[in-house]
């Protein structure tokens, strides 16, 4: 390592919709920007190490592990929390079929969990059990609530009223996404 | 302490000349690797991380018979591109096999290619021996806790395995990699851009410090051609290879005349499986041919205890995917 510290990195977050500057040592993750520095704790730290899927957030529409990704690398681009899903005091058709469903025992997988529920949905992925089974296989839950976690999943898939988040689906300008 | 400054070039131009002028400095694409083993594991070091993720390297474009694939293309991207379903199946499969659906939205082409080994004491920089990480300090896994590691191309140096499912069938098909340096463009073919890891372990690739993959091209298989990737793990899916294999067969009249065959969970590098490819083209597609060419293959591999098992398993996955792909009687 060089002496000395490097530049700290200015950045523009769009989390849930709203531009949220903020100054951050450059090895800042995402999901430590998002904790630490917006107060936004409904993302959870688990592994920090990109195995578990309880940091999951949704990164211009696609669903990322925010504890592999920089906040440096997400300037300008469009973030998509847990705490982004509600509108008008209601609660995303996901996270009430997550409560109908008891989807959880502890919750602290829960927010991970819903954030890759609603990337599958908006996917078209749910078009089976077992396809709902391997397209949630990145989120972990020690306390093994995958049945009901499934069946909230179907519950949704069925109703079709999942589809519209804050923020996500956004391809930002320049192209650079195919 | 891992500090690092942050630098995100306008153009691939840019980005080479940083990395290039810098030996501190390493690119950052994806992430997945790269954060993984620096923020978290302490295994490498970089003082300076070069974003390439905005570059113009994203994308697909067909030419002919011939996919050009953007190095910063996602997993999930090259597995939704139509082209791959339809001409080489076999790519989208080992795609969809590996990872999570997050890190197929993050990981990118260019980056499975260089992800590095999963051996837990290459990623623990408290285990003192591991050649690939401190050249000349010898072997923890070889006398330590060995499951996923190599036997094929693997001695007492190193059994660290390349645990990439991608670039099974990449090798398979010839994929060319498209390298950009200081003094101008070179490509090669991916069979030779892996390195054995022989007497130097910690030397993988061809790559020279700020070379950077500006893109694959990929052969599409002749239509008609069947393909197949076969991945047996430990558990159904978020899991790395045990053994796994990657099939293209044209079978006319009961005879193969054309076999392609390359090998995960069981190599130094992806495992191009030419022995048993010479044994295929001509021969009759039936099972007996198909254990002629897997024994063939698993030659002299180099076991340890933990590893004895995949010797068989590697042989019995290549029987079974050659079976499927041909659609062969059992």
């Amino acid at each position: 390592m060089t002496a000395g510290h490097p530049p700290d990195v200015e950045v523009t977050l769009r989390v849930n919709g709203q531009a949220r500057p903020i100054r951050l040592e450059s090895r800042v993750t995402l999901l430590d920007a998002l904790r630490e520095h917006l107060g936004l704790t409904g993302t959870k730290k688990g592994c920090d190490q990109g195995a578990c899927g309880a940091c999951t957030v949704l990164l211009d529409g696609e669903s990322v592990v925010s504890c592999l990704v920089l906040a440096a690398q997400c300037d300008g681009r469009e973030v998509t929390t847990v705490e982004g899903l509600s509108s008008d005091g209601r609660l995303h058709p996901v996270q009430q079929a997550f409560v109908r469903h008891d989807g959880f025992q502890c919750g602290y997988c829960t927010p991970g969990q819903i954030m890759s529920a609603v990337a599958l949905l908006r996917a078209g992925r749910a078009g089976s059990d077992d396809e709902i089974r391997e397209f949630m296989s990145g989120n972990l839950c020690r306390c093994g609530a995958y049945p009901n976690i499934l069946a909230a999943i179907r519950d949704v898939a069925a109703q079709g009223d999942h589809v519209e988040v804050v923020g996500a689906g956004r391809v930002p300008a320049g192209g650079e996404r195919s | 302490m891992t500090l690092f400054e942050y630098v995100r070039p306008d153009d691939v131009t840019g980005a080479v000349d940083l990395v290039s002028a810098d030996p501190g400095a390493a690119y950052l694409a994806g992430g997945t690797t790269q954060l993984d083993l620096l923020l978290k594991d302490g295994v490498i070091r970089s003082n300076r991380l070069v974003d390439i993720g905005r570059l113009p390297l994203r994308g697909i474009t067909r030419d002919g018979d011939t996919l050009r694939v953007g190095a910063l293309t996602t997993m999930d991207a090259l597995a939704a591109e139509p082209v791959v379903a339809q001409r080489v199946p076999f790519v989208r499969e080992a795609l969809l096999a590996g990872a999570s659906p997050q890190l197929r939205n993050m990981a990118t082409i260019g980056g499975n290619l260089l992800q590095r080994t999963r051996c837990r004491y290459f990623r623990d920089s408290a285990v003192a021996a591991c050649n690939k990480r401190v050249p000349g300090s010898g072997c923890a896994a070889v006398t330590g806790v060995a499951r996923m590691h190599a036997i094929l191309g693997a001695s007492e140096r190193c059994i660290a395995l390349h645990a990439s499912d991608l670039c099974v069938p990449l090798v398979a098909l010839d994929v060319r990699v498209h390298l950009r340096g200081t003094d101008g463009e070179r490509s090669v073919p991916l069979t030779e851009f892996y390195l054995p890891a022989g007497e130097s372990p910690e030397i993988e690739t061809v790559l020279r410090h700020g070379e950077l993959i500006t893109r694959v091209e990929l052969p599409l298989l002749a239509p008609g051609t069947r393909s197949g990737y076969l991945k047996v793990r430990d558990r159904a899916s978020y899991e790395f290879a045990l053994t796994s294999a990657a099939a293209a067969l044209v079978v006319d009249d009961g005879v193969i005349t054309y076999a392609r065959l390359a090998l995960g969970g069981v190599g130094t590098v992806p495992w191009r499986a030419r022995a048993a490819e010479a044994v295929l083209t001509g021969a009759p597609a039936n099972v007996e041919t198909f254990r002629a060419a897997a024994e063939a293959e698993i030659r002299d591999p180099f076991t340890v205890p933990g590893t004895e098992f995949k010797v068989e398993l590697a042989k019995r996955t290549i029987v079974r995917v050659l079976r499927t792909v041909a659609g062969a009687r059992p």
